[in-house]
């Protein structure tokens, strides 16, 4: 019998090709894009683990060669002898005919656990083979064949925990393949050390110190572009899910008439039900598969972009190999067959409690009027008070992402309520009568379609508030950094004795206008770590620097040294005013002269004026220097200085350069977030099309009579796409406040959480105006096959109306 | 730390137990590393220094010190060489890697720091004459093995010491051949039994002269435990008739055990112990890092007319090291009485 039933009931989806492969294209989709965003988060996340002991030997403290150059292996065995727990590192690019790639030469005895692969360390592994001049090297997959290529002398193997493009070996290994003799680029000094050491100051003058850098800031800054992408895949599934639950929906409404036979001739409702939910399972777990394969490919498209972004915002390194774990893909099946579920419940509910001979009559329309009203009212109310108190009570980013979601959904549920509304008052004004009906009709049919507007306003709205961050971020950072860069090259001396050669050899040119130190010292501000910079008196600063707010004569008193600029982040942090007073390293305090925006930079900053620093802290490195030249002579300069001062060509930036490469990072960022928009819009305008499918076939009755009364099947078509169209448009009106709302809580509450800065918001009227037609656009291709469809029917199925009640 | 490949070595004379078993079949020259042999005469001072044929050697002190201020401790010194191929090189190549272990027991806690060191660039290593053991910023160093400054630091503590012998060297089995299995497997081994110790110890409260004992430990080798041992127990005693004895018992997993041992006469004289001629027993145990150690044994030599109890002073000296034992001063009260040091590896 179970045979017989299914047949019955799959025969449905033979006659209704497009539905079938609809409902599977959305909840595919919905999978994919869900399945996509996880796969580049998993991806970013094991390349940080892999990452983070590896490439950031950052994270440690280095000694470094003062003037810039090695430091000597017998300076690594004094330290060691001295007690320092330091660990020798070589670290030099080398050039390949594929390109650069780095060698990074590293002691596996005495390099922290974290800074070494775990192949090392393996029990099975030869160590005497790594030690060996002809030993072995590892290098991640992407740099395995070059590494081969440069040293054939030794034996590559691929391991994906060596950081991108990098070749790594026994520091040995390194001198002799770079031919450095008893050369060590740093020394990793141990987190760890014994009580009771001589200085390092005085064991080795000639190294610096030069801090790890703090995991925790990339961490948390990574951690809410995850979030950012999290939310928007789940966003993404959720548009989805409404997709799924209106096709499974139609599919129950259509066989309201099939359910009744079935159960008058004998079959038992558990039987019925059973066989809908495997009918249900099959179609999940077959759309799951083709949304999780679809899903690899979106992450394998975005993550070059991804990664590209999460290197150059954060510093954060991601190989560009996607590898997946099983639990991946099934987790990804698991997400569309719950989703399904979900989606299905209230159709199966509904079977559940279905009379035996219940009149099969599907329920074409509900009623719209203001007692519906209550229930949505009451639950966007509810979802305001839920994100005003998560605001307040959870930390940082979260409470502000809670606050997003609710007020979307808030905003979600409103629509057909405010809709209603509208369509109540312009159909109360409607003269004729085919646009009286006509408005009229469009309201009935609202409760049917709602889903369907919801979907496509959370994904305008969407596209209005990520679009509007994007575009004022952009435009944010252009501006600022025309500011922040006025200067047209940035100088940084190798060391101490350099430095005096730099004020030298500037001293005897002419067409250098002005030479502004960029000199700071490291130390606490406020009670947090932090950076003093110290300015000179010059237009530069006075003319371009991005100030938020400056006291009268503040340029005049910060010369005098009177008082101090701070930056946004500590404006924020410690909720500071003008005037009132910052504690300095020196453990004097300063007034507050200014605040300026410093993007970017997840630390506190003060700026002093250049003698008060110089007075203050009399052993300030005095190496860096902005040079005011002309413009078009700022290269040639470059040059002539690299070549008299044989400095290396990182020593001094040419500022148009810093600017495209800031630039394109930025625009890598959200390149990403774009691609992730447009398919958002796309689900979403599946799900019209599949609601407006749902009506149609249900339609008949209240379109008949206005056939009847003489109105053309193919009038009546072009009707129901206008219908589309207008309700699409008035979609994206709601929308785009809802969408601005998101943009400000994404520059004024998230970004303020996760960066500490806050981010003015611009107004971008002509891409509202694109969307607008879009949506338009969205609304009428959604409605075309049903209208077509409309004008197709023939006359006796529309007279069968009248003849048959069902 | 990436030198667990090292320590299987390490663990294989000292005896771990899971990491012995893959050694059960190396023949007499395993991966060509030298093997002892009996009737090869201990040559001074170049055995002093290392023996990279071979595939692993340690320096190994230990001392009972009482306080000023009145309390017992007891220190440890160790460098160990472990071999990845029988030679070494001027050079990072050089396939040797050290590997020091430094404590300071006192009857409330262990300090314990180790350092891990390659070969040929000149971290650690061992000179014999003028006599130099070092790794990083410890050290055991003087004109010869008889006179020697040993310094040590970790986090917590540090300690620098002087250690002068008023006896001579003693070499332990048949003249430094010693056997550690019925089926032969041996390493060299001699000892420096009689160092007099004078220094100071820096413990976080603060500094703390010290006068007292020490052992100096000196073994090499290449062969592994028996398959069949799972670790083994060590003792060395300074009897305070100045007669001195050092016994181990290697355990097996049938229960029995191998026994070796050297009776120390106060002049220097030493006379080997056969295997059964010391009998270890454990009296206590105590739960120590997750195991039970036994931190009291009787101890019995009856043809000496030894029967003692030695307890640890500090049941909790605990080597928390990569690869961990337990290692510390012990009280000996029975029929002698004084103190020493036990050692306990594959608990």
């Amino acid at each position: 019998m179970m045979r017989a039933v299914f047949q019955a009931l799959i025969g449905h989806w033979r006659r209704h090709l497009v539905q079938l492969i609809s409902l599977l294209a959305g909840l595919a989709l919905a999978t994919a894009l869900w399945t996509g965003v996880q796969a580049i988060n998993a991806q970013a996340r094991q390349s940080y683990d892999q990452a983070a002991g590896l490439v950031q030997q950052n994270q440690f403290d280095r000694l470094l060669a003062t003037d810039g150059g090695t430091v000597d292996q017998a300076r690594y065995i004094a330290l060691r002898r001295a007690g320092w727990l330091v660990s020798p590192v070589v670290s030099e690019q080398v050039e390949t005919p594929d390109g650069p790639i780095r060698v990074l030469g590293i002691d596996p005895v005495t390099a922290p656990m974290a800074a070494q692969p775990a192949q090392i360390q393996r029990d099975d592994f030869d160590l005497s083979a790594f030690f060996a001049r002809d030993g072995v090297v590892f290098a991640a997959p992407d740099g395995a064949e070059r590494a081969a290529a440069r040293f054939p002398d030794l034996r590559v193997i691929e391991d994906a925990q060596v950081p991108p493009n990098t070749v790594l070996m026994d520091v040995g290994v390194a001198q002799g393949a770079l031919n450095l003799g008893a050369q060590l680029s740093y020394l990793i000094v141990l987190p760890e050390q014994p009580a009771g050491l001589l200085e390092l100051s005085d064991l080795a003058p000639d190294l610096r110190l030069r801090a790890g850098e703090q995991g925790t800031d990339i961490a948390r800054l990574t951690d809410s572009f995850h979030l950012n992408l999290t939310a928007f895949g789940l966003l993404s599934f959720a548009v989805g899910l409404f997709i799924v639950h209106s096709s499974i929906g139609l599919a129950f409404e259509q066989r309201r008439t099939t359910f009744r036979t079935l159960r008058a001739i004998g079959v038992p409702l558990r039987t019925l039900f059973a066989v809908l939910v495997a009918e249900v399972l099959v179609l999940a777990l077959i759309a799951g598969a083709v949304g999780v394969v679809l899903g690899y490919g979106i992450a394998a498209t975005l993550l070059p972009d991804v990664a590209a972004t999460l290197r150059g915002l954060y510093g954060a390194s991601v190989g560009g190999v996607l590898a997946l774990p099983p639990i991946w893909w099934l987790g990804g099946i698991a997400i569309a067959v719950l989703g399904t579920l979900v989606a299905a419940a209230q159709s199966l509910w509904r079977l559940a409690r279905l009379p035996i001979l219940a009149a099969a009559k599907p329920r074409a329309w509900g009623h719209a009027g203001p007692r519906a009203w209550v229930m949505p009212v009451g639950a966007a109310v509810g979802l305001a008070v839920v994100g005003a108190v998560a605001l307040r009570v959870l930390p940082g980013i979260a409470g502000g992402f809670v606050l997003l979601g609710a007020g979307m959904i808030a905003a979600a549920i409103l629509l057909p309520v405010v809709l209603a509304i509208a369509l109540h008052l312009i159909s109360g004004r409607a003269r004729a009568p085919m646009a009286h009906w006509f408005w009229a009709d469009t309201r009935q049919q609202l409760p049917g379609l709602s889903l369907a507007l919801m979907a496509l306003m959370l994904a305008l709205a969407v596209n209005v508030g990520v679009g509007t961050m994007v575009s004022s971020f952009r435009q944010t950072f252009t501006g600022w950094l025309d500011q922040r860069l006025a200067s047209e090259l940035y100088v940084t001396a190798p060391s101490a004795e350099a430095a005096e050669d730099l004020r030298a050899w500037m001293a005897a040119r002419d067409d250098i206008d002005a030479a502004l130190p960029i000199w700071s010292v490291e130390g606490m501000l406020n009670g947090a770590p932090g950076q003093v910079f110290g300015v000179a008196d010059h237009a530069t600063y006075r003319d371009n620097w991005p100030m938020l707010a400056l006291a009268p004569d503040g340029w005049d008193r910060l010369a005098a040294g009177q008082g101090v600029l701070i930056n946004e982040q500590i404006y924020r942090r410690d909720d500071l005013d003008l005037g009132e007073l910052v504690s300095l390293p020196d453990g004097t305090q300063m007034p507050v002269l200014g605040v300026y925006s410093d993007y970017g930079n997840p630390l506190g900053q003060v700026m002093i004026g250049i003698d008060a620093l110089t007075a203050r802290f009399p052993n300030v490195e005095r190496l860096r220097y902005a040079l005011r030249v002309d413009a078009d002579q700022a290269a040639t300069i470059r040059a002539a200085m690299l070549r008299d001062l044989e400095w290396p060509e990182d020593a001094v930036n040419n500022q148009a350069v810093v600017k495209r490469v800031s630039l394109q990072i930025f625009e890598r960022t959200f390149q990403v977030t774009a691609a992730l928009n447009i398919l958002t819009l796309g689900v979403a305008a599946v799900a019209m099309f599949m609601s407006l499918l749902t009506l149609s076939s249900m339609r008949l009755p209240q379109v008949a009579p206005v056939w009847a009364v003489g109105t053309t099947r193919r009038d009546l078509a072009r009707l129901e796409v206008l219908r589309s169209a207008i309700l699409a448009l008035f979609t994206m009106v709601y929308a785009l406040p809802v969408g601005l709302g998101l943009a400000w809580g994404l520059l004024a509450v998230v970004n303020v959480a996760a960066f500490g800065w806050k981010l003015p918001m611009f107004l971008f009227p002509a891409d509202w105006a694109w969307l607008a037609i879009w949506a338009v656009l969205a609304g009428v291709a959604a409605a075309a096959w049903p209208a077509w469809r409309m004008s197709r029917i023939s006359p006796s199925d529309l007279l069968k109306v009248f003849a048959n009640e069902r | 730390m990436s030198v667990r490949m090292i320590l299987i070595c390490l663990a294989c004379l000292i005896g771990a137990p899971a990491w012995s078993q893959g050694f059960a079949g190396l023949g007499e020259q395993a991966d060509g590393f030298a093997v002892p042999a009996r009737g090869r005469a201990l040559d001074f001072p170049t055995d002093h220094g290392a023996h990279p044929e071979y595939r692993i050697e340690w320096w190994y002190v230990t001392a009972n010190l009482r306080g000023a201020d009145g309390r017992d401790y007891g220190i440890q010194w160790t460098l160990f060489r472990s071999a990845l191929a029988p030679v070494a090189t001027d050079g990072w190549d050089s396939p040797q890697i050290w590997m020091g272990h430094a404590a300071i027991t006192t009857p409330d806690v262990h300090f314990v720091a180790e350092r891990f060191a390659r070969d040929g660039v000149g971290q650690a290593g061992v000179i014999a004459d003028p006599y130099e053991v070092w790794i990083d910023d410890w050290a055991m160093a003087g004109a010869d093995v008889s006179d020697v400054a040993l310094r040590a630091r970790g986090d917590d503590f540090s300690y620098d010491l002087r250690l002068s012998a008023d006896g001579p060297l003693v070499a332990h089995g048949d003249a430094g051949y010693s056997v550690k299995s019925a089926s032969g497997q041996a390493s060299y081994y001699y000892s420096q039994p009689f160092y007099e110790v004078t220094g100071t110890l820096n413990l976080p409260d603060g500094p703390v002269e010290v006068r007292g004992q020490a052992w100096l430990d000196r073994e090499w080798s290449s062969q592994p435990l028996d398959p069949g041992q799972r670790g083994w127990d060590w003792v060395s005693l300074h009897f305070d008739d100045d007669t001195r004895m050092m016994g181990f018992q290697l355990r097996q997993e049938d229960g029995d055990a191998y026994t070796s041992g050297t009776w120390i006469t106060p002049d220097g004289g030493a006379a080997p112990m056969a295997d059964g001629s010391v009998i270890l027993t454990p009296l206590a145990e105590t739960t120590v890092a997750g195991r039970e150690v036994p931190t009291k044994w009787r101890v019995e030599v009856p043809a000496r007319g030894v029967d003692v109890e030695i307890t640890a002073l500090n049941p909790n000296a605990w080597m928390d090291t990569l690869f961990a034992y337990w290692e510390g001063p012990v009280r000996i009260t029975g029929s002698h009485n004084g103190t020493g040091y036990l050692e306990m590896t594959g608990y």
